[in-house]
């Protein structure tokens, strides 16, 4: 592997971390495709994937993807503002293969056998911890998860606190901290439902609308200050007000899923008016990544990167800020909750946000870790922009089709005098699922165009004196 | 942003705000779980109620249905299933218990999940209990 174009060669781990993240991007696009027809071809592959074990391998895709492009982002962007080596990068390799290892077999898990039966063989009742939405991993896997953190966490930290701190790095490590700290609330699964619900949203809610939104925030300054130019003063003060701005408001904006859970009545309006400020920091991301586009000192050649930049501000504050606010006051959430407008807000949210702020660090170091240069050839970048449109777009349709199903189901279901059954209401709305389900193929071809624009050779851009 | 406003005073409201804020959190945790008691049916957990909600978890159920809203949106709401199907516990177990193993062809099926007698009366006390615990009125009407 040749990798002049690093600043310092134990960078090169991320490489796998990010290989592997797309890899499972992929697999977990596959699993919304079978869902996808499976909500309107009910017994497609019934009984081999029931609907519940298709679910399971996609939204755990989602998240292992996730971690694996937050831990490739953090071994290649620690050591550069550390201006120093990582503690280790033999661990790093090590943990990458643990984690895959783990992943893959809890995948094979759920799809091999009966869940009940991988709850038996992994001994649930031990320590019971599976069954609950997005923590479905067997207890062992959970265990497995925190042993990768710590690793993690040991590596990253001593880098982090042997070298330069920038704002960027402790704001990036406090964020992991959080992530892995939040994580431990996994295992607390009480026999009481609603207290069990209450602290399942310390995992959830906290990660999307809390910790995660610093190594949001700190990913994006990293980036933007890289292929703007513009004065790390300057950017430090944006990712600090923007992250002030994300845990003042999202800490008690967790009152948001306490409405009808069983606990008191007031976090209807504290839930309520804490989460309906819970947009402002989405909203100061985008102004944050538009301004300090217009203001750059220098015109980087990754044009692909600023555009997968910005993308990120303006889809996380559409998909968190916008769509979440729709449905997050109570007396609108008493009719939406639980219905397609909760998964139109979470498909937008969690791509315009994570989902891309990933795709933004791979634009960026890729072209790096592959000893290609400061960015790939003119060709390759167009059609990485064709299919960030793709993507885009499908995703915003995916949405919008979501959207309707879900007014429409609850006008039938909720509100109307003479209310439907819910699968009667389903079968009125199946033609939105259709539509989705399209739009989900035209995110698939978006995504499989990005995989193959790696693979495109061109003529390099000439390499630019200023290009950091 | 001006300058007087300085990355110090950004960092001291991102320090502030957020202990402050984590501090208030912990506040109304302890305040809402010394309220819980009055609300959420606790004297109602028997040892079969405790059985139902690990057969509600080494099944996935929520892989397909919401409870109390929150899970899956591929199934009906089930925090109110006890009333929807007459407030029987027969009628529940009944269904479970006779989904065929090769699903309704071209509908969404629920898996047959051969669950025990004694499991089958765990899960619908489960149903049970949680259909009875206060919150707020919710699910809008039986329909879920
Ligand atoms: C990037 C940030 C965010 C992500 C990734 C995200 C993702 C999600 C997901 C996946 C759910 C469904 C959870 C479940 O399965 O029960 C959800 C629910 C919800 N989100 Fe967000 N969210 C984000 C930000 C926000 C913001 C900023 C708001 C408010 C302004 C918000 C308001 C809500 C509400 C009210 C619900 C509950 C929906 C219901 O009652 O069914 N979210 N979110
Ligand atoms: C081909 C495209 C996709 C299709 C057809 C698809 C389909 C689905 C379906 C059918 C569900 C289950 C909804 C239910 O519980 O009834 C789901 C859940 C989910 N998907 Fe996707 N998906 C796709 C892509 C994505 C992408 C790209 C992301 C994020 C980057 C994503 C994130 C999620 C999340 C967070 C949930 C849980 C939502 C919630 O609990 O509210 N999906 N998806
Ligand atoms: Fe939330």
């Amino acid at each position: 592997m040749s990798t002049a174009q690093l600043q310092y060669q134990s960078q090169s781990v991320a490489k796998p971390y990010f290989i592997a993240a797309i890899g499972l991007f992929v697999g977990q696009v596959l699993f919304g495709l079978i869902m996808g027809l499976q909500y309107v071809w009910g017994d497609f592959l019934f009984p081999e994937i029931p609907f519940n074990v298709a679910r399971m391998v996609h939204t755990n895709l989602l998240i292992v993807w996730l971690l694996f492009g937050f831990m490739g982002a953090a071994y290649y962007l620690v050591p550069e503002e550390a201006e120093r080596e990582l503690h280790s990068p033999k661990l790093a390799l090590a943990l990458f293969w643990i984690f895959l290892t783990a992943g893959v077999l809890t995948i094979i898990g759920y799809l091999a056998v009966p869940y009940a039966t991988l709850a038996k063989i992994t001994g649930n009742d031990i320590l019971p911890t599976m069954g609950r939405e997005f923590l479905e991993q067997p207890t062992i896997t959970k265990i497995g998860i925190v042993i990768v953190a710590l690793g993690f966490l040991y590596n990253i930290g001593l880098t982090v606190l042997s070298g330069r701190k920038t704002v960027i790095n402790v704001v990036l490590l406090t964020g992991l901290v959080g992530l892995a700290v939040m994580f431990l609330f996994s295992f607390y699964n009480p026999e009481n439902l609603v207290l069990d619900k209450y602290f399942w949203w310390w995992v959830v809610h906290l990660w999307v609308e809390g910790v995660w939104e610093l190594i949001l925030g700190a990913i994006l300054a990293f980036v933007l200050i890289k292929t703007t130019g513009v004065d790390r003063e300057v950017i430090d003060k944006w990712l600090y007000v923007i992250i002030a701005a994300a845990l003042i408001t999202g800490i008690i904006g967790t009152g948001h899923h306490y409405y009808w859970i069983g606990t008191p009545s007031y976090w209807q309006w504290l839930g309520g008016i804490f989460s309906a400020l819970e947009p402002i920091p989405f909203f100061m991301m985008t102004i944050f990544a538009f301004n300090m586009v217009f203001k750059r000192r220098k015109q980087h050649p990754n044009k692909a990167t600023v555009l997968w930049a910005m993308g990120t501000g303006v889809m996380a504050f559409l998909g968190a800020g916008v769509w979440g606010f729709m449905h997050t006051l109570a007396p609108v959430n008493y009719y939406t909750h639980g219905t397609q407008i909760t998964a139109a807000h979470g498909h937008m949210a969690f791509y315009g946000a994570y989902a891309m702020i990933v795709l933004t660090i791979i634009s960026y170091a890729m072209p790096k870790l592959r000893g290609i240069g400061t960015a790939m050839n003119d060709r390759a970048q167009i059609v990485e922009m064709w299919s960030f449109w793709l993507m885009t777009v499908a995703m915003v349709f995916i949405t919008l089709f979501l959207t309707a199903a879900g007014v429409l189901q609850v006008w039938l279901q909720r509100y109307q005098p003479n209310p439907m059954p819910f699968m009667a209401a389903q079968d009125q709305v199946a033609i939105f699922y259709w539509f989705r389900e399209l739009s989900g193929v035209v995110f698939t071809l978006g995504l499989l165009l990005y995989i193959l624009s790696f693979f495109i050779k061109g003529k390099q851009p000439a390499a630019q004196p200023t290009a950091a | 942003m001006p300058e007087i406003f300085t990355k110090t005073m950004a960092r001291n409201i991102y320090l502030g705000g957020s202990v402050f804020f984590v501090l208030a959190f912990l506040a109304l945790t302890f305040d809402t779980t010394a309220r819980l008691p009055e609300r959420d049916n606790r004297e109602n957990i028997t040892e079969q109620v405790a059985l139902g909600k690990q057969v509600w978890e080494e099944n996935n159920c929520i892989g397909c249905h919401t409870l109390y809203g929150e899970g899956a949106y591929f199934a009906p709401e089930l925090g109110n299933v006890y009333q929807r199907f007459g407030n029987s516990k027969e009628a529940l177990k009944g269904f479970i218990k006779s989904r065929p193993v090769d699903g309704i062809p071209g509908r969404r099926s629920m898996p047959q999940f051969n669950l025990s007698e004694e499991e089958l009366e765990a899960i619908a006390e489960f149903l049970k209990w949680s259909s009875e615990v206060n919150t707020e009125n919710w699910p809008p009407n039986i329909n879920g």
